[in-house]
């Protein structure tokens, strides 16, 4: 992994008065994107104007694509023409480029999506905010495979989380997602953009050897393959195809038996590298409220409420929610009552949760059909009876 | 801690109102401001409003529950948003462009006429100007200083002075205003906040 | 006899094939590797800087090109053969990038995609082989298939109207337009070399049998006979009226460089227009 500054241009130092939306793109811009192929869908349609308004002044592409299975086809083979590359969606947007999250799985794509999630399914509540698409961004596309899904919950995070988002893309050659939401995207706040020579980013993973040598999918000791760029005389080939590591199609399941692993296990086995958590109070807690996003800024209200109450609630928020800190999850559950898990869904963080909680403590859900916040009280409630 | 909506129908700068008084807030004088609106498909001309939730720690919760300022300029916004104001909150309206109804007895009511100050200025497209200068004045939330630090980027700039006089103008008026009323306070209870530690994992 | 002496070894398209995965999975009879060898003869002529050509292609049987060519070479997912190839090509604007695909690749399941390509007129070249049916799923109907033709899911044959490829390139901004059969191998080859040449949005439609699948089911013999058909029915006409080119069922075949016009592309656009608008502040882009 090689760290490099960023280039200048690309970052707008000093205090700004931005929604969720605008932080994204400056945080895109300052890790070096330089291509961003979108498709206008409320709530995340500001991130594709502000990045048009400013990529002009930058040097780079903004094209607006036909429909978002166009968009990320493009940012693919724009990643293939040696670009760091995102785009922005909400859920319809982000149904439709599944199939091409698949591709860019298999291809070991390192490019960055954030999803402005909104109240489902289909259209829905396109200017209301939900966290339901958190396990579409796991399991949307078809076959087995692993991603990594951030998630800000304020403005300022949506900027510093999207470069971090760019970084565990070159790292591990995986689409990240920022799964963000209506609230957060929409929401005013104070971002501080730091001097661009306090950000340092990863640089993409280029293969320096002779050219002949060159093999798409070898792995290195890192157990992550190199990368190269079209018209640099490498004349490598890609599929999406279980493929060797010549890139060549092979279709059987003894390969198989080698892609997939790789693909579930560069992520998996990194899972202590890559999760970012925050906790507070958490040293004798007896209720731990699990949550992310703009979530788990309405639990803190509960939280203040229930310890006025007597009760010892600490809490666990989720910057990195894909790959699912299972670990921690278990090291808590032999240690605490109950856990709490308040999300703008009808369940399903919770799931995990529960999956890796197996029984020692119980998870009680505080479920938000979407289109608003929970009501604190809500999540009050829930923690008083969870720990009765 | 303050709850404050900005409200009127679309066109009038209503979000403008909420974004200049944020970025004063939270770049010029020390604070946390969170700023939201109430997004819709709604056409230009029908009630809108921003809404800001301002404390000296970080905001947690970005709605705003019960306003103790609400600011008014059109009468459906008012008849909309009224009956929700703290009972003893301030009410800041555009007095021809507001009837109000009896005023609930411990509100404090400040009316300026923030349209036809505008029109006399050249433009009645900087009343959300005025009127922010005359909130500024009654209500002490923010400062002078830092709202007119926050125009430069929020209004075009060929219009910068225009906005700025505009602000000035409303501001006056609201120091007038005061030397005859008593100045705004509002008493509502906030949550004492505990700062929290937080680690990384 | 040593391997390198033997005459197969010494294929005159070595250069430009991955020799490592021949033999190919294409029919006997088959229409998609002539077009192959045309298109490598024109690279040939171009004079082409090789490192700089790349070839996309969609899924299907001439989805498979891309790996078979000796370039950077893309097999991506079915129908986003031209939004891939778009972000390829303006993320290094110093490619020659080439669509290589099928019709129900291109118009079917990417029809959406191929006409914005046209009228953004992104620079790419467009080479489709029409073989008027989904092949490598086993010859299903296609937006292609001329009408009363049998499909097998169109059993009591294709009541449908079918698709005008030049018409519809035209339509929709194309800058270059041609069609041929994979009978007309040095008119295909002329043609690939012209439009490799050309900035812009190109389209060459190559007709071509499906030998296992379109002419068994309409019991129209083998390559031979589709060759026969080509032969007989069709007419070069250069600069026939797009609105004129639809094709039915084994009728007349009018072929020719319908379109061959001047326009600037999307990178030329963007680069002008920003130049205009924001002068000295615009940070060119690919130049």
């Amino acid at each position: 992994m090689k760290k490099v500054k960023v280039d200048p241009k690309g970052v707008l130092t000093g205090s700004h008065y931005i929604d969720g939306d605008y932080a994204i793109a400056e945080g895109g811009l300052a890790a070096g994107c330089r291509f961003f192929a979108g498709y206008p869908i409320t709530p995340s349609t500001e991130t594709a104007e502000r990045f048009s308004e400013r990529i002009p002044h930058v040097g780079g592409v903004f094209i607006q694509m036909e429909d978002e299975l166009g968009s990320i086809a493009a940012m693919i083979g724009a990643v293939w023409g040696g670009k760091k590359t995102m785009t922005v969606t909400s859920g319809p947007g982000f149904s439709l480029m599944m199939e091409n999250i698949g591709l860019a799985c298999m291809m070991e794509i390192p490019l960055v999506i954030a999803n402005v999630q909104r109240g489902g399914p289909s259209t829905g509540l396109p200017t209301l905010t939900g966290q339901q698409d958190m396990m579409q961004a796991k399991w949307g596309s078809h076959g087995d495979y692993e991603i990594i899904a951030l998630s800000p919950d304020s403005p300022q995070e949506c900027f510093d989380l999207t470069i971090e988002a760019f970084n565990l893309s070159e790292t591990y050659r995986v689409p990240v997602f920022v799964m963000t939401d209506e609230c957060v995207g929409h929401m005013h706040e104070k971002v501080v953009i730091p001097p661009a020579e306090e950000i340092e980013v990863v640089e993409r993973k280029w293969y320096e050897g002779p050219k002949d040598k060159y093999l798409p999918y070898k792995l290195d000791k890192d157990g992550i393959p190199f990368m190269v760029k079209a018209g640099d005389g490498y004349r490598f080939h890609t599929t999406g195809l279980t493929r060797d590591e010549r890139g060549y199609p092979v279709i059987n399941a003894e390969c198989q038996s080698v892609v997939v692993p790789h693909l579930v296990d560069k992520i998996i086995n990194n899972a202590d590298k890559i999760i970012m958590l925050e906790e507070d109070e958490i040293d004798g807690a007896e209720i731990v409220v699990i949550s992310y996003g703009i979530t788990s800024r309405v639990a803190i209200r509960a939280v203040q409420q229930a310890r006025k109450a007597g009760i010892k609630v600490g809490t666990l928020r989720l910057k990195t929610v894909w790959p699912f800190p299972e670990k921690r999850i278990k090291q808590l559950a032999r240690k605490i009552k109950a856990f709490v898990v308040p999300e703008i869904n009808y369940g399903q963080i919770v799931l995990e949760v529960e999956r890796c909680a197996a029984g020692k403590a119980p998870a009680f859900h505080v479920p938000h059909c979407g289109g608003w916040v929970h009501d604190p009280n809500d999540i009050l409630k829930v923690i008083k009876e969870a720990a009765k | 801690m303050a709850e404050i909506r900005f409200s009127g129908f679309g066109g009038q700068g209503i979000i403008r109102c909420g974004l200049i008084t944020g970025k004063a807030l939270s770049l010029y004088d020390n604070k946390h401001a969170t700023m939201t609106q109430s997004f819709g498909p709604e056409a230009r001309g029908s009630a809108c409003s921003s809404q800001l939730v301002v404390s000296k720690d970080r905001v947690l919760y970005p709605y705003i529950t019960i306003p103790e300022i609400l600011v008014s300029m059109s009468q459906e916004a008012y008849d909309k948003y009224e009956p929700d104001l703290l009972e003893n909150g301030i009410l800041i309206i555009d007095t021809d462009l507001v009837k109000p109804k009896p005023v609930r007895e411990k509100i404090q009511m400040f009316a300026i006429p923030s349209t036809r100050f505008a029109e006399e200025l050249g433009n009645r497209i900087i009343a959300n100007l005025v009127m922010l200068g005359f909130f500024t004045a009654v209500t002490k939330i923010v400062s002078p200083e830092a709202m007119k630090k926050a125009l430069p980027g929020m209004v075009p700039g060929r219009f910068l002075d225009l906005n700025i006089k505009a602000f000035d103008r409303g501001y006056d008026y609201g120091g007038e205003v005061l030397k005859t009323a008593k100045p705004a306070k509002t008493k509502k209870k906030t949550a004492a906040k505990k700062k929290t530690t937080k680690s990384k994992k | 006899m040593k391997k390198e002496d033997r005459l197969e070894s010494k294929n005159p398209m070595e250069g430009f094939l991955r020799m490592d995965r021949i033999p190919h999975i294409w029919c006997p009879g088959c229409g998609i590797g002539t077009v192959v060898t045309s298109f490598t003869e024109a690279l040939k002529k171009s004079k082409l800087d090789l490192d700089k050509v790349a070839v996309v292609s969609g899924i299907g049987c001439t989805g498979r090109v891309a790996g078979y060519v000796k370039l950077d070479s893309f097999h991506t997912t079915h129908g986003r053969a031209v939004p891939f190839a778009t972000g390829l090509k303006l993320a290094n604007p110093d490619l020659k990038v080439v669509v290589f695909s099928g019709d129900g690749d291109i118009f079917g399941i990417g029809g959406n995609h191929f006409i914005h390509a046209a009228r953004r007129n992104m620079d790419i070249l467009i080479i489709c082989v029409n073989n008027f049916n989904y092949a490598m799923t086993g010859g299903q109907v296609a937006a292609t298939t001329p009408m009363e033709a049998n499909a097998s899911t169109a059993p009591y044959g294709n009541f449908e109207f079918a698709f005008s490829l030049p018409y519809l390139a035209e339509a929709a901004g194309a800058t270059y337009v041609a069609r041929w059969t994979s009978l007309h191998l040095r008119r295909v080859t002329k043609s690939i070399q012209e439009a490799l040449a050309k900035p812009g949005f190109s389209l060459i439609e190559v007709i071509t049998p499906c030998v296992t699948l379109y002419a068994r089911r309409n019991r129209l013999g083998d390559g031979l006979n589709l060759l026969k058909y080509y032969y007989d029915k069709s007419v070069i006409e250069h600069g026939a009226d797009t609105r004129t080119l639809d094709i039915s069922y084994q009728g007349k075949l009018v072929v020719g460089k319908f379109v061959d016009k001047e326009k600037p592309t999307f990178l030329d656009r963007m680069n002008e227009h920003m130049t205009k608008i924001l002068g000295d502040k615009y940070v060119k882009y690919g130049e």
